[in-house]
């Protein structure tokens, strides 16, 4: 059995063995503590390489194009950010590319790597550091806010002119599917057992068990 | 609370943030860094209700331009027009997607409101000691980390819409300072949902083996 204090209320407690699907939730303030997958690595690893590929597609190809009057014009997701630019708003264009496109692009990058590098453990200790990073780009990954943008702007277009969604607009809906996909399936204990102790310490040596009983009986 | 409801720092074990190893520091002054993913160990985040504070008193700044500012500026034959965020959401609703209109309005006017407002009370809660309602706050606290990038919603709209609408000379969309102010409020209140503390809701009433600031 692991102990583990609840990293959001510091509640000292122990996550038992759990059934394949199997969830821990902490006792006092709910928060889920762990989930044991059937195939912790190898899912998670097909998803995000999906995912990477939806991406990529998302940012080459048009999200979609518009027509009014005989005139033309189509848009990426970066040139949405780059025609704020071109505005002046360069802080907002930053932003959006920043959620829109390198945060999400990161993100999968750093779980890619991370994937791929513990499959023969022990991994480096490097592979620590980019799980790290990946967790703190998460947050601003903002793809499926940006969907939601998209079709809100595109309802306030369709009064002035035709608006044709793009193949861009088809992949950046995948990516969302995958990317919660393989969220759901990854779990990050399972690369923290795989990885090198800082202190060159293997393989791990669990906190003293014995004596935390003692006191939280 | 039970007698089985101990905190790890109140044994003197304390839990890396990155990688959740618990470990039993030597000096528990300073903790130093954890053994195996090697990041600084912490109790508590250092003066994590100082710059939650701060960080919401900026965003609450930042939220009146936001909404007073237009955020679009349209240009159509000659005649210039200024849409506020509220403006915006009465221009769909009259367009007649009332849905739209309610997804906008509560994205971009009721949660950054209700973020302000749901991190004051948590942060005046914590420095005031309550033991209360440490299930709601927590839970409140999940809703807020959960909710909040939804708010940079209107931001991609009106991104979108300036990039499609360029047919000059007929018509042209620039966006507004109102859209700066905007994200600052959506940013200021995500960082500090991320400083925030959320274990000082359940430290009231513990004596923790180390104190901290």
């Amino acid at each position: 059995m692991e102990a583990i204090a609840c990293p959001d209320c510091d509640l000292l407690q122990r996550i038992p063995p759990l059934p394949p699907g199997g969830k821990a939730r902490c006792t006092r303030c709910g928060e889920t503590l762990a989930i044991e997958h059937a195939n912790p690595l190898d899912r998670p690893l097909m998803l995000t390489f999906a995912a990477a590929i939806a991406l990529v597609i998302a940012n080459t190809m048009p999200l979609m194009g518009l027509s009014a009057v005989g005139r033309e014009s189509s848009t990426t997701i970066m040139g949405g950010a780059h025609e704020m630019w071109l505005q002046g708003s360069e802080i907002t264009a930053v932003i959006v590319a920043f959620c829109a496109v390198i945060a999400p692009a990161a993100h999968v990058l750093f779980m890619l790597v991370v994937l791929i590098a513990v499959r023969r453990p022990p991994a480096p200790r490097w592979v620590g550091e980019m799980l790290r990073s990946a967790h703190l780009v998460e947050p601003w990954s903002m793809t499926e806010v940006m969907m939601l943008g998209i079709l809100v702007a595109l309802f306030k277009i369709a009064q002035l002119a035709t608006v044709i969604p793009g193949i861009g607009m088809y992949a950046a809906g995948a990516f969302i599917a995958l990317i919660a996909a393989v969220m759901a399936t990854f779990d990050p204990r399972e690369i923290w057992k795989r990885v090198a102790w800082a202190d060159g310490t293997l393989p791990p040596v669990p906190p003293d068990d014995a004596a935390m009983t003692g006191k939280a009986a | 609370m039970s007698a089985r409801e101990v905190s790890a720092a109140q044994v003197g074990l304390v839990s890396c943030g990155t990688c959740h190893l618990l470990s039993r520091p030597a000096v528990p002054a300073n903790p130093g860094y954890c053994p195996r993913c090697g990041a600084r160990l912490v109790w508590r985040r250092h003066n994590s209700i100082q710059y939650t504070w701060a960080l919401v008193i900026a965003a609450a700044i930042c939220y009146i331009p936001a909404n007073v500012l237009p955020v679009l500026r349209t240009t159509a034959l000659g005649s210039t027009e200024s849409d506020t965020i509220m403006g915006g959401v009465i221009f769909l609703y009259q367009s007649g997607s009332w849905p739209l209109a309610l997804i906008v309005l509560v994205a971009s006017v009721m949660i950054p409101l209700g973020k302000l407002v749901a991190l004051a009370y948590l942060l005046i809660t914590v420095q005031r000691g309550s033991v209360h309602k440490s299930h709601d706050r927590t839970r409140l606290y999940y809703l807020i980390e959960f909710v909040g990038r939804w708010s940079m919603l209107d931001v991609f709209v009106d991104a979108f819409i300036v990039a499609l609408v360029q047919l000059q000379p007929l018509m042209s969309v620039e966006p507004g300072l109102g859209v700066v102010f905007f994200m600052a409020v959506v940013v200021l209140t995500m960082l500090a949902a991320q400083t925030f503390e959320p274990r000082l809701i359940w430290d009231a009433g513990r004596d923790l083996e180390v104190s901290h600031g």
